[in-house]
């Protein structure tokens, strides 16, 4: 596992420099830490060349196994999901006819989409997943005890058991390594810059210059305008850190086009429980009062035929 | 020009998630939870409203109830990948105290448990002190205003642990389960059915005609209450339901919970002459294969999406 020296200046989205040195009254940061502030990733996916540096960075830095490694015959695909093992994946999307012609590829690194509103971490029933000071979130493997109800609640598919250490994983957005005032693996490693790395307000104002361009390009060749940004406003669980510049339906990226939140059904599905305990509650009383008309309904009965066959009065 | 298969629009957003891969461990747990969950609602209402004679079966009821806790409670911790961890759900490894979150339903679960083992174990001591198979004085438990609460304990819990495991899927993101709230109220409905024919099952002879009566009143209700939120869970989602309970698991479905579960045993309580003398207790037996069919379907047919 390659594990760099001591902390570097790192490209910033821009490609300039930017400083390494602790926000100044950061408490949380610890010396030579990025300030924390929410971080994440724009992923330009118009300019993913499909190289898979950012898969390699990310097993590499991460100490991460590839002993599940197998050729798919799907496309270059190989690497085939996000998983416990897989915290990059590449996607390879061919969009082309029958006779080959006209065709084009869509190329896009997934990865952990680090959401505002996480479901994962709503439904952690050990507290092994937290959001850190970046605003990004990260499962505890020494904590994480593996029940996998993260694995149900992502709503990307992103979290999986790792055979290695037996936990739930996924990207920590390199959180080691923001620490140390080190961008992440992948971003790092990318040589298109098509995984940018850095504060959420300055990526959302490179990612919106960008469409702009696109579309701007588009218009000018006679083309439809296509180029959006998935997962940049809070109309996706509130937003996500992690987001994508796509060219076609999310669906196609394999992406929810309106995902949600496990919570979602919660109160609902508690209110339903509590109308159907108290209901068959009230049952239980009616069925209670039934049986007791019944009872006396069958005492009156057995005293009338006492008093007819005239053993009433024998009783007494 | 996209790729075909892509096209295909998925029925719901939660075609997008992964399998937990909960398996048998959680489909055992699940129907053992809602036999005990159940088995104690019944028998804390005939403890709280009915009178000295539902006394026999409401002990039969609370043993059946912590039996089923106690051997499906730890299907749970083996079901994790890591079970030496179990108790990071209870207490927090890192600042200490109890670990609780209200907004997660495993989390809540674990605090059911706790509080239902509680009463009914409380409740069960009890029980076993009446037939002098425990000290004298846990009777003490199941009398008087004590012996009130601990009842009402049991009727709580019990509902509660019968339904927080509908809690946990309509929790999540996967097709059906995070597709319909209605699934909490449908094991709920189940749990009080299973629980209610466990006790006939074990308790028919020893019961009073009336209290077995009351169950099988009881079970009837939530037998009907089972198919409306069936039908309403089918109407509601129908587009996954369709695809989720296509083929094998529509059938299971179909005839092992409708028709073999639900809707025979009802006819059964109604006739309990129709197959003998065992017509009460094979009645109970369906009620039981059909809740556990009702998980089995319920939780694999997700999983195999």
């Amino acid at each position: 596992m390659a594990v760099p020296a001591q902390a570097t200046p790192v490209a910033t989205p821009t490609g300039s420099a930017q400083s390494t040195e602790p926000a100044a009254g950061s408490q949380l940061a610890p010396a030579g830490a990025f300030p924390a502030a929410p971080m994440g990733f724009f992923t330009d996916t118009t300019i993913c060349i499909g190289c898979k540096a950012c898969e390699v960075a990310c097993k590499n830095w991460n100490g991460l196994s590839s002993d599940s490694f197998t050729l798919s015959g799907d496309s270059y695909d190989n690497t085939r999901e996000l998983n416990g093992e897989n915290w990059r994946h590449v996607q390879f999307i061919e969009q082309f006819p029958e006779d080959r012609v006209g065709g084009r590829w869509l190329l896009m690194s997934d990865v952990c989409k680090h959401c505002v509103h996480a479901g994962c971490l709503e439904v952690c029933p050990t507290g092994a997943i937290i959001r850190t000071e970046y605003d990004t979130v990260v499962i505890q493997a020494d904590v994480c005890n593996g029940c996998r109800d993260c694995i149900a609640a992502c709503p990307f598919g992103v979290i999986e058991i790792n055979p290695v250490s037996r936990t739930a994983m996924k990207c920590t957005l390199c959180y080691d390594r923001l620490q140390s005032g080190l961008e992440p693996a992948c971003s790092k490693a990318c040589p298109t810059e098509s995984i940018k790395f850095g504060t959420l307000e300055e990526l959302h104002g490179i990612a919106n210059e960008r469409v702009q361009q696109l579309n701007a390009q588009a218009r000018d060749a006679g083309q439809a305008e296509n180029a959006y940004l998935y997962g940049a406003d809070d109309s996706i669980v509130g937003g996500l850190n992690a987001f994508f510049l796509l060219v076609d339906q999310p669906e196609v990226y394999h992406l929810p086009a309106h995902a949600k939140l496990p919570s979602k059904e919660l109160p609902t599905a508690s209110a339903l429980g509590i109308g159907g305990t108290l209901g068959m509650a009230a049952l239980g009383a009616v069925a209670f009062r039934k049986r007791r008309m019944d009872g006396f309904a069958e005492a009156a009965r057995d005293e009338r035929a006492a008093e007819e066959t005239g053993e009433w009065e024998d009783a007494r | 020009m996209t790729n075909l298969l892509l096209q295909v629009a998925p029925p719901s957003p939660t075609w997008f998630t992964k399998s937990p891969d909960w398996g048998w461990y959680i489909v055992v747990y699940f129907f053992l939870g809602g036999i005990a969950g159940g088995a104690a609602f019944l028998s804390g209402l005939l403890d709280l409203l009915g009178d000295r004679l539902d006394r026999r079966m409401t002990r039969i009821g609370y043993l059946i109830a912590l039996v089923a806790i106690v051997i499906g409670g730890p299907l749970l911790v083996i079901d994790l990948t890591r079970p030496e961890r179990f108790w990071h759900m209870v207490w927090k490894s890192d600042t200490g105290g109890p670990m609780f979150k209200y907004y997660s339903a495993i989390s809540l679960g674990i605090w059911i448990i706790l509080a239902f083992v509680i009463f009914v174990g409380l409740a069960a001591a009890a029980s076993l002190a009446d037939i002098g198979r425990f000290p004298r004085w846990f009777s003490t438990f199941g009398e008087g205003v004590l012996g009130k609460i601990i009842a009402l304990g049991c009727i709580l819990t019990g509902s509660a642990l019968a339904g927080y495991t509908g809690l946990v899927l309509s929790g999540s993101n996967r097709p059906l389960w995070g597709d319909s709230a209605w699934i909490t109220l449908l094991f709920l409905l189940s749990g009080i059915s299973a629980g209610g024919a466990a006790m006939i099952l074990l308790g028919w002879r020893q019961g009073h005609p009336g209290t077995v009566r009351w169950i099988e009143q009881m079970e009837s209700y939530s037998s009907v209450l089972e198919l409306v939120v069936l039908a309403i869970i089918a109407a509601t989602i129908w587009s996954v339901v369709r695809v989720v309970w296509n083929g094998a698991w529509g059938a299971i479905l179909l005839f092992g919970v409708g028709v073999l579960g639900i809707i025979t045993p009802m006819v059964l309580y109604a006739r309990p002459r129709a197959l003998g003398a065992a017509t009460i207790p094979i009645a109970a037996l369906l009620v039981l294969i059909g809740g556990f069919l009702l998980r089995a379907v319920v939780i694999l047919s997700s999983e195999a999406i």
